[in-house]
């Protein structure tokens, strides 16, 4: 029985029929990533002999000992948490996310912690002080990021799914790139704590899978108000699995014209263009709308993201945890000396950039200037979301303006890494939920996806004009050949 | 010239909850090192904060009984600073919207004169770590990162060290009724900033201050503050310029000194904290606090007054402190004369307490209030004298037992018996005929003397009263 090319419902459907058993799923992606990881570079801790060993203390659950990659900013109890970063060497959390208590409590099985850009810090995968993670489409490619090896581990069927922590974008670019589903839920809905912050106010947890019902099943697992997250949202989770439903008809679908007069690669937009095609034809009603504060997003993000983040990054300096520098020094201020030298050495070049870029501009004098103004950017940006809600159930975009670029394309050029996330953004600072599905190929063979944004704690909209899609289209069935 | 002195007070006070700010350790003194820690209060990456409503609680009780107006939304900033006693590298604070503001304590001046203290604000924060230096490295205590902690800024309505003392003084006795902290400042538990700046009289710019940190008293506030306005109007008199800048306060040397020569020029990188949501304290919530509020100082000691007819300085004292007051109103309710009570508690209850550095919250328990008015009901029956009184006190304290108790064992009951005393007056007269003679020819400090000599023959026992009917009977004068 082919294992690894099956979604985690099939495998669970498997279990439970005592087709198979978890200790042969574990071992059948084990056994792929050993084959085929040396290529893809997706995982970054990973001991298959523990995995195996886990398998028996699991408790009895829905997910039966289901495998599932974690990003490498989740806390993972005793286990190497690292961020992809040198500042966090050896460190291993005393917690578990809440994320992964919660899935460890549904029977899951924590297969090992995959690859990102350095503290979420990119869209490529590449600032990883692990070096890039290839996307399995084409391994001279970037896998998006900056949950690329989460994006890459399930493209690459070394899991069935994976979690991944999108802050603007960061989990649908790659799941776009890369030809998979991914979510990032409303703010609020999944508990951040134990997810290594990047931009507290933005970031959230979500899944990453091969299709749009996985993706409810885990959302049903990881979602809910934790009393640990004071930013997570005490409202009832639906089963988003049990409600699905592909009938769209009448559904009413915005199109934003800003994201449309970007000058994205013409087969994205003709990929696009077929999908409204698609869900016209099943029902759903079209209308232009607009989202007037667009054209500031990746400005303001690029504002709140790395002043959180340098306020965020602050405590890795070397005194509890992770890396402390083994140079000598400086005798007059050896403590001042320590702090520099420690995160001179242990943050990348990236980390560094958004350190300084977030630190001027929460200095004093500037701060009015560049924060304050940035967050009432913000609000416009949230407010226009609002108002296209009013007459619209949910928006469609692309996910992202182009297909998978080639490793090193962009890593010299932050601005055009930063325009990556060009339509993937401004979700985040609206806190709105955000769904991106594989809907077509490039010439080149390279995934194309769509990105569904709906209302705050509407994901199940969302979930179902994907299902919708994937119940009259099989994007979602192709695979990277590796 | 003459100067006046203008102070400003920042009190930072530990809030006596269960558990810490913003996670559920325990918040208990004097613990081994970093052993009441989490992953939250050790800056752990990937925890997030929870308010404890304890907290809010204590620091908007505190904030009413300071007068102050409750904002009715409750926001934190994050303040950063590299330091390894602060494991985030930044501290939970509020910046620009604390959680009270404009209130004000009423202090007594030099001359008794009521002054009002406006409190400019109060707002909540985390406490730090603590360091720990030996000579080859330096440690982390984390204990005490994450306590509640409530900063306390007073206007520079202060204008001498005599009321900078009064203010603490006042403001420590109200938050001791409040039940909110321990105000302990040799634990650290309540910790006091004073910032000092001298002007010519008259002139309404704010003179150069300084800075002063590092008093471990109450005392030792007003100490550094009266050696900072002598240097300070030295330093003018001189002509010389008073330099901005954080003193040190040296209990031993009684001195202030330079801390940093050159005033490191921070920059705190205010801004919202994102893990904690800002949300709105409704007005309901504030008033039911407030209705919660028990009796303060102030209102305490006009009720004393008027209630129990003591003077106005007897009932400051005794309502300075929640304890002593309580003790008072209790004895007071069974006992006729209330000013009796006062007399004692104020002159030997409270040295006792203080020359044996008792907490006045034992005093009940040590000296319980029946026992107190059993003693005062032994005087009052002429079964002992005050004197007598006064003796057994702090043998009261020490063995737990009743006056009756002691007097019995010790033989000290009040001997009223006549003609056993004639007896004794009769042995005097006969030793100390000269001095009898002087009293009969009209030196009345004679008698004194006599009285003396019966009261010793006694070992003080003697009704003196009944000593000295007897003495004038016998020499004549009566």
């Amino acid at each position: 029985m082919d294992i690894v090319n099956k979604t985690a419902i099939e495998l669970l459907e498997l279990l439970e029929k005592g087709e198979i058993t978890s200790w042969e799923i574990a071992s059948a992606y084990l056994k792929r990533i050993e084959s085929s990881d040396a290529k893809i570079n997706a995982f970054v801790h990973l001991d298959p002999e523990q995995v195996l060993k886990k398998i028996k203390t699991l408790p009895e659950g829905k997910l039966k000992g289901l495998p599932i990659a974690i990003k490498d900013n989740l806390c993972v109890k005793n286990q190497l948490t690292t961020c992809a970063s040198k500042i966090l060497n050896g460190f291993r959390p005393p917690y578990d996310a809440t994320v992964i208590e919660k899935l460890e409590q549904a029977g899951a099985l924590v297969l090992g912690k995959v690859n990102m850009d350095e503290f979420a810090f990119g869209s490529s995968c590449e600032t990883s002080c692990y070096g890039p993670t290839h996307n399995p489409w084409n391994t001279e490619c970037a896998p998006g990021g900056s949950s690329g090896g989460s994006a890459a581990s399930v493209a690459a069927q070394f899991t069935p799914w994976a979690l991944g922590s999108d802050t603007g974008g960061s989990i649908r670019q790659p799941a776009s790139l890369c030809g998979v589903v991914g979510l990032k839920p409303t703010y609020g809905r999944v508990s951040r704590y134990g997810l290594i912050a990047f931009a507290s106010s933005l970031d959230q947890i979500g899944p990453l899978t091969h299709d749009v019902r996985d993706a409810a099943l885990l959302l049903n697992i990881i979602a809910g108000y934790d009393k640990k997250d004071s930013t997570s949202v005490n409202i009832e989770t639906p089963d988003y699995l049990a409600n699905l439903n592909e009938n769209i008809k009448g559904l009413k679908i915005g199109l934003p014209k800003e994201y449309f007069d970007v000058d994205s690669n013409p087969e994205v937009k003709q990929s696009i263009q077929q999908v409204i095609e698609i869900l016209k034809s099943l029902g759903a009603q079209f209308k232009e709308i607009s989202l007037p504060h667009t054209e500031y997003a990746v400005a303001t993000y690029y504002i709140i993201a790395p002043s959180e983040a340098s306020s965020n990054l602050a405590r890795f300096d070397g005194v509890q945890y992770g890396l402390r520098t083994d140079n000598k020094l400086d005798k007059e201020s050896p403590l001042i000396d320590m702090y520099l030298k420690t995160r001179g050495e242990g943050f990348g070049p990236e980390a560094k950039r958004r350190v300084i870029l977030g630190t001027y501009a929460l200095s004093s004098g500037y701060y009015d200037a560049y924060y304050l103004k940035a967050l009432k950017v913000r609000t416009k940006i949230s407010q226009d979301f609002k108002d296209a809600f009013k007459n619209v159930d949910c928006i469609i975009t692309p996910t992202s303006p182009t297909g998978a670029f080639k490793l090193g394309e962009r890593i010299n050029d932050p601005l055009a890494m930063y325009l990556s996330d060009i339509f993937t953004i401004s979700a985040n600072l609206a806190g709105i939920p955000a769904l991106s599905i594989p809907c077509g190929l490039t010439a080149e063979k390279l995934p194309i996806g769509l990105q569904v944004l709906g209302k705050s704690f509407d994901e199940q909209t969302l979930f179902n004009v994907a299902y919708a899609y994937q119940q009259n289209t099989d994007w979602h069935k192709k695979k990277a050949e590796i | 010239m003459q100067y006046e002195t203008v102070i400003g007070l920042e009190v930072h006070v530990q809030m006596d909850t269960q558990s810490k700010a913003f996670c559920g350790c325990s918040t208990l003194f004097g613990q081994p090192a970093n052993t009441q820690t989490c992953p939250v209060c050790l800056g752990l990456p990937g925890v997030l904060p929870v308010l404890n409503e304890k907290f809010l609680q204590y620091a908007i009780k505190v904030a009413l009984a300071l007068n102050c107006k409750v904002s009715n939304y409750l926001k934190f900033d994050r303040k950063h600073y590299y330091y390894p006693d602060l494991p985030k590298n930044y501290q939970i604070s509020q910046y620009d919207m604390p959680l009270a503001e404009h209130g004000y304590l009423e202090i007594e001046t030099e001359n008794s004169t009521a002054k009002k203290i406006r409190v400019l604000r109060a707002h909540m924060e985390e406490d730090a770590g603590k360091l720990i230096h030996t000579s080859q490295s330096s440690l982390v205590d984390y204990n005490r990162t994450g306590m509640c902690l409530l900063e306390i800024v007073t206007e520079p309505d202060i204008s001498s060290a005599h009321e900078a003392y009064d203010y603490l003084t006042r403001l420590k006795s109200i938050l001791e009724y409040l039940e909110v902290s321990d105000c302990d400042m040799e634990k650290g538990s309540l910790r006091c900033d004073a910032n000092i700046s001298l002007r010519p009289v008259g002139e309404t710019k704010l003179g150069v201050k300084t800075e002063l940190k590092n008093m471990n008293s109450f005392k030792g506030v007003r100490d550094a503050l009266e050696y900072e306005v002598i240097r300070q109007e030295k330093a003018l008199n001189a002509g010389e310029l008073i330099v901005q800048e954080t003193r040190l306060w040296d209990e031993n040397k009684q001195k202030t000194f330079t801390m940093r020569t050159k005033e490191e020029a921070h920059d705190y990188r205010y801004f919202p904290e994102p893990d904690l949501p800002p949300f709105t304290i409704e007005d309901k919530t504030i008033e039911t606090v407030r209705k919660e509020l028990p009796e303060l100082p102030a209102v305490k000691k006009e009720r004393l007054v008027s209630e129990y007819k003591i003077t106005e300085y007897d009932a400051n004292v005794i309502s300075a402190d929640k304890y002593i007051a309580l003790y008072f109103e209790e004895a007071a309710k069974e006992y006729k004369s209330p000013k009796t009570i006062a007399n004692w508690l104020m002159g030997d209850i409270m040295n006792y307490i203080h020359n044996n550095q008792l907490e006045s919250k034992k005093l009940a328990e040590i000296l319980p209030v029946k026992y107190l008015i059993e003693m005062l009901e032994l005087i009052d029956n002429n079964t002992i004298s005050g004197k007598i009184a006064k003796k057994i006190l702090p043998d009261m304290f020490t063995s737990g037992n009743t006056a009756t108790q002691i007097i019995t064992e010790k033989n000290l009951v009040q001997i009223s018996d006549t003609s056993q005393i004639e007896t004794i007056v009769d042995e005097v007269i006969q030793e100390h005929a000269s001095v009898a003679e002087d009293f009969r020819n009209g030196t009345d400090k004679a008698l004194m003397f006599l009285v003396g000599q019966v009261m010793k023959k006694t070992r003080g026992k003697a009704n003196p009263q009944i000593v000295n009917d007897i003495l004038r009977k016998k020499l004549g004068t009566t």
